[in-house]
């Protein structure tokens, strides 16, 4: 089983703490002059996505978590599952609603999204950065509005809804940034 | 790939004004200025610091210093009266926030003074200093003085000779602390003073604490008044541990013993045990004079009175970019 000494400490490392993959969001190290040194590490659990504390006496070893990011393509969701695939090997693997938390609302099949697997099981799904949705609800602008940057809600073919610009119309596609949910502009 | 340029633009003006004062003040108490040996054919077996190793071109192992107290005390011991250094130190892996494994230690000693004299000094050096600096910031004047047993126990209801591991523990676990690995007494009580208790200090303050365990002793002599506890002290500027004293450990009995009791610490947390520094064992046998002596660090102090927040801040290149 690999591990790593606090030495080895960094942000971005993944350790196994708690039963769970955890990720290194910061890692400070304490010592009085005469004394222990203790490293002092800010953790998130990337099951959950909580950030806790955790100070280790400076010389221990953590295991590593088996956490690997791969690129994989959304083909379609049964309702239950949604399911992706890995271009290159064809391999498969089914997501659960608890692994895909919020991702959901921004799959469009085809898109290419990064699987984060844990032991081989998806753990979390990232959307791509921008996604090109059709908007299937909004209600017409009213004209000569438009240089208010006034805006108005819009249902996405996803179910997602997004704010855009009062000029935007239903029917129209929009290019959307699904880090922070804002339109960016029509396609 | 590391940056190539400094780090410390802003304070390289200030830390030529701080060394240029360090040494003011010393001369206008008479202490003479002395150099000694970075590299050294033996190393202090303390667990609590590590040595960097050096290898010579003809294969001799040599351990670079991890302060001047060694040859210093064996000028001492020579008769070379009050002697103050201002030495550049080199510890283990010491890497964060506010350690670089290279740093600045103004070391001195005096002789006929104990442990609170020397304090007295130190916390007037400081004091000093920071009022004749340009525009840097200043502790609120004098100093607080606690012993440590009382802050333990009036903080965190513990004592730190009677206590155990274990209750350690559970205060640390209250006090919103955990750790992984095993610790024992004096362990978490480092614990507890790095993580919580110095975290609480007023940041404009000089705290100087004083009395340690006499499992902490080092090379302090043990306190005659209060027994289990040795002469040392430690000064913090806010939660900043800035400087490290001692009414300094004469009795050569004492002293081998204290060296025992490291080696077989050392084999118990599995560390290296370095070649012991046999010219300085001799010197002790020889005879220190009754004295005080106190390591500063430079580059924190410089940190404190400049507001710097990272100890890169005050090294042009730090160990990331040396």
């Amino acid at each position: 089983m690999a591990s790593y000494s606090t030495n080895e400490f960094r942000s971005g490392l993944k350790i196994l703490l708690d039963g769970d993959p955890q990720a290194i969001v910061e890692n400070e190290f304490v010592k009085p002059g005469k004394g222990q040194a203790f490293n002092r590490v800010r953790v998130r659990n990337l099951r959950t996505g909580r950030v806790l504390e955790k100070t280790f006496k400076s010389g221990e070893t953590v295991e590593a978590a088996d956490v690997m990011d791969t690129e994989m393509q959304y083909l379609y969701t049964d309702g239950e599952f949604w399911h992706f695939m890995v271009p290159d090997t064809f391999e498969q693997y089914a997501v659960g609603q608890t692994a895909l938390g919020d991702a959901a609302q921004w799959l469009k099949d085809q898109d290419f999204c990064t699987v984060t697997l844990w032991n081989g099981e998806p753990l979390t799904v990232i959307p791509p950065n921008f996604v090109e949705l059709k908007i299937v609800q909004c209600d017409p602008g009213v004209r000569g509005d438009t240089a208010q940057g006034g805006t108005k809600p819009a249902t996405l073919e996803t179910g997602a809804v997004v704010k855009v610009p009062l000029f935007v119309e239903e029917g129209e596609t929009v290019k959307v940034d699904t880090r922070s949910g804002e339109y960016v502009s029509r396609v | 790939m590391a940056d190539w340029r400094p780090s410390a633009a802003p304070a390289r003006p200030h830390r030529a004004r701080l060394n240029a004062l360090l040494r003011e003040f010393m001369a206008e108490r008479g202490l003479l200025e002395v150099e000694t040996p970075v590299l050294s054919r033996g190393a202090p077996l303390d667990p609590g610091v590590e040595s960097w190793r050096a290898q010579a071109p003809d294969a001799a192992a040599g351990y670079l210093q991890t302060s001047p107290e060694y040859p210093m005390k064996r000028l001492l011991a020579a008769g070379a009266g009050d002697i103050y250094q201002l030495a550049r130190v080199f510890r283990g892996e010491e890497q964060g926030p506010r350690h670089n494994p290279e740093f600045s230690l103004l070391e001195w000693y005096r002789l006929g003074f104990d442990d609170r004299r020397l304090a007295d000094e130190l916390v007037e050096l400081v004091q000093t200093v920071a009022a004749r600096g340009p525009g840097w910031f200043r502790p609120r004047p004098g100093v607080r003085r606690v012993r440590y047993a009382d802050l333990f126990l009036d903080a965190l209801g513990l004592d730190p000779l009677g206590c155990s591991a274990r209750e350690c523990a559970v205060v640390a676990e209250r006090a919103g602390l955990s750790i992984a690995g095993d610790l024992d007494r004096d362990g978490w009580l480092d614990a507890l003073m790095a993580l919580v208790l110095a975290a609480g200090f007023e940041p404009d303050r000089l705290i100087l604490v004083h009395d340690y365990p006499e499992s902490q002793a080092v090379l302090a002599r043990s306190s005659d008044e209060h027994p289990g506890y040795a002469r040392r002290f430690e000064l913090y500027w806010g939660g900043m541990e800035l400087a490290n004293g001692f009414h300094e450990l004469t009795d050569p009995g004492v002293f081998a013993a204290r060296r025992e009791r490291d080696i077989e610490r050392r084999r118990r947390n599995g560390q290296q045990i370095p070649e012991a520094d046999h010219l300085f064992a001799r010197a002790m046998h020889a005879g220190l004079p009754d004295c005080a002596g106190v390591a500063l660090g430079v580059d924190r102090l410089l940190m404190r009175l400049i507001g710097a927040e990272r100890i890169d801040g005050v090294i042009d290149f730090p160990w990331g970019r040396a």
